[in-house]
């Protein structure tokens, strides 16, 4: 799925970033491909906030949208 | 693009012979060496800059950029402060500007912040894979401890092979080991991948820390060199090096037992709509409180009406009397109701200086604190509307506290699209700080009724622009990626030092202007000339405006600063030349009105010149036409 598919407090493994810029720049903030994360908010229609210990990234809708992920259990 | 920056840069410490090292300029004697502070945004650099260098520091600005680079001296050697970014490479001017400062710094004193490991080793990392020798203050370790988790700093100093000084840096906790440890600064290990590749690039530059951004394919340094051929490997090398670091937090992080703190609570409160924007209704509504009311009322009354406009004048009057006639043209120049002896100190440092610190006190205390991304996010959805993404939040901030500088901001959104929508919306809607205090102070007794008819008018302007111009506009606009910093009580010492930094800027760039202004409108009046444009536009501003005809004074003052005009219109409605609602109509017409001279020629520089006249011609159409349709409602 795409991660403005989420919900709130779901744990997710990124699995793609097409954007190469982004990607780039998401390593460094410690969101790469293969990483898991807290979708931490959700804002309605708008970013979705990832977390990961106490690092937090918003991602706008549109972006979301074209990064691929996976729910992971808990 | 860096290029451009360095080569033109002919003044100040950064001679164009110091080409693409901008330390090169920097003397340092005997055993003195350079020493580079480098960390990611808000690790508490300047703390660290300050408890060594002291006092004595110089600030230089990268001309094209707004970025300051900060110097000083520590015993023998030289201390260069840099930008906080997430890495070295050519994102954005920052991270340009650093990445010079850190390729040939003799040495680099990396600040971490404890709390964010996995974020802030990348940058630790990269610096050692280019070989630089580097000791590691580990900050902000009050917040490990309180957040009950615990790092093995010795592990962690093996792993890395470099000196780790545990530190608090605002309490002054570690910071005389970490001055010891400067001494035994090393370099540290390399990635296996990255000693794999270095015997291939090392010949093709000048410095071993060059050959780590050949692989990482940073354009700039490719240019520099004139390599074609390299290994492209940017890519493979950021994956590995996000695994590593990861590998190393998983190992030195002993305890993890972080639960939702009331930080991490709070900061998530001020990004969801429900919590987050009656907060930040609330922290707008106190800034109106505190600058629009208390300081450009009850402030500006003690600073414009009695220090400047009476003991001020009377001693400046006092001064020239003997020398200067009113009636030579010299004396109106200095002397007159305009002059640049009278108006021109009262209004800048009586009305408009406390207005601007005012302003940027609270701008600091919002950047300090870490409120500003999270706005960002907030905000994102409505900004997408516009064109934008959350990010131009902080241009549009900071436009309130002066659209120049704003306008200088604009670079850090994704598009060139994006730039033009900021740039046009800051010169159409947003008024700076300075013409806010005296539009506040003018509004704020007409009643609350004209006071929302003014806010609702501007802000629908403002959102049909931006939305307008979405529509129209070719292309796409990016979309929001941001980190959210940690939540931090703002250091006071660090607030102050901002806004007086800013306040100062304010001063050097507006009292020029406002001098310049004073001259013209003295010439145009002496010469009859104004006169003959108030008559001139008597029609349009009495029957489209119904407005009193002399508001044209205003306007013509209003060309070279917005805020000039609403002191001009001050004038006018003490006079009682204006009634409450052509008042309202005036100061909608000026808010729109064209950006000031200042961010004229910032807009010249940024943008193509037909988007600049784009933006200047639009401001005064849609200004003149809104207060027009505005006037024939309440009018």
């Amino acid at each position: 799925m795409t991660l403005d598919k989420c919900n709130r407090g779901e744990k997710l493994r990124i699995l793609r970033i097409p954007d190469d810029q982004i990607r780039l720049q998401a390593i460094r903030l410690g969101v790469c491909e293969g990483a898991t994360l807290v979708c931490s908010i959700k804002l309605p229609k708008g970013p979705i906030v990832l977390q990961n210990r106490m690092q937090e990234i918003a991602i706008g809708r549109k972006l979301a949208e074209q990064i691929e992920v996976e729910n992971v259990k808990q | 693009m860096d290029e451009v920056f360095f080569a033109s840069y002919n003044g100040g410490v950064w001679p164009v012979a110091a080409h693409h090292n901008p330390t090169a300029a920097l003397e340092v004697q005997g055993e003195g060496r350079k020493i580079v502070l480098a960390g990611n945004p808000n690790v508490g650099k300047s703390v660290f800059f300050n408890a060594l260098t002291g006092m004595y520091v110089d600030v230089s600005n990268f001309p094209g950029t707004t970025v300051d680079i900060t110097h000083g001296k520590y015993l023998d050697h030289a201390v260069i402060d840099t930008p906080g970014v997430y890495g070295v490479s050519s994102f954005n001017d920052e991270e340009r500007v650093a990445r010079d400062v850190i390729l040939y710094g003799d040495m680099i004193l990396n600040i971490v912040d404890a709390s964010h490991l996995e974020r802030d080793l990348f940058l630790t990392q990269q610096i050692l894979d280019m070989g630089k020798p580097m000791v590691i203050a580990l900050n902000m370790m009050d917040d490990v401890d309180r957040n009950g988790f615990h790092i093995d700093v010795q592990r962690l100093s093996e792993l890395l092979g470099v000196v780790v000084i545990p530190t608090v840096a605002v309490s002054g906790a570690g910071m005389n080991d970490l001055k010891e440890a400067l001494a035994q600064a090393r370099s540290g290990k390399r990635m296996d991948m990255v000693e794999d590749y270095m015997a291939q690039v090392l010949p093709l530059v000048d410095e071993p820390s060059e050959a780590l951004l050949v692989l990482e394919e940073d354009e700039n340094i490719l240019a520099r060199h004139h390599i074609t051929s390299a290994p492209k490997v940017q890519e493979k090398l950021y994956t590995e090096r996000r695994h590593w670091i990861d590998a190393i937090v998983e190992e030195v992080v002993v305890q993890d037992h972080r639960n939702a703190r009331f930080k991490v609570k709070l900061g998530h409160w001020m990004i969801q709509p429900l919590t987050g924007i009656p907060m930040l209704l609330a922290v707008l509504w106190l800034m109106y409180q505190a600058v629009g009311v208390f300081v450009a009322q009850t402030i500006v009354e003690f600073t414009e009406g009695l220090i400047m406009g009476t003991y001020y004048i009377n001693w400046v009057t006092a001064l020239t009397a003997p020398y200067l006639s009113d009636q030579t043209l010299l004396g109106k120049l200095l002397m007159g109701e305009f002059g640049v002896l009278t108006m021109t100190p009262v209004y800048v440092l009586g009305l408009l200086m406390p207005l601007v610190v005012g302003f940027y006190l609270f701008l600091s205390v919002m950047e300090d604190s870490g409120y500003l991304p999270r706005v960002a996010t907030l905000v994102d959805r409505l900004l997408n509307g516009l064109g934008l993404n959350g990010r131009a939040i902080i241009p549009i901030i900071l436009g309130f506290g002066c659209v120049t500088m704003a306008t200088i901001t604009t670079r850090i959104l994704g598009s060139k699209r994006e730039r033009f929508i900021a740039t046009m919306l800051l010169g159409l809607a947003i008024p700076c700080s300075a013409q806010m205090g005296v539009i506040a102070g003018l509004i704020a007794p007409l009643g609350t009724k004209i006071l929302v008819i003014y806010v609702v008018t501007i802000f629908m302007v403002f959102a049909l622009t931006g939305t307008l111009l979405n529509k129209l506009l070719k292309g796409e606009s990016t979309a929001l990626f941001i980190d959210i910093p940690p939540l931090r009580i703002p250091r006071i010492k660090n607030v102050l030092r901002k806004t007086w930094n800013k306040s100062l800027m304010f001063l050097k760039e507006a009292a020029p202007l406002f001098a310049l202004g004073a001259v013209i409108i003295t010439l145009l009046e002496v010469s009859s000339l104004l006169d003959g444009m108030i008559t001139f536009f008597t029609p349009f501003t009495r029957d489209f405006l119904r407005l009193d005809p002399q508001v044209t004074q205003a306007f013509v003052m209003g060309i070279i600063r917005r805020d000039f005009g609403a002191a001009g219109l001050n004038t006018l409605a003490s006079q009682g030349l204006l009634s409450p609602m052509q008042l309202l109509v005036s100061l909608v017409a000026i808010t729109l009105f064209v950006p000031c001279a200042a961010a004229v020629i910032v807009i010249f520089k940024e943008r193509s010149w037909q988007e600049s006249a784009a933006i200047w011609i639009g401001s005064f159409v849609i200004s003149f036409l809104t207060a027009g349709l505005l006037a024939q409602i309440v009018l």
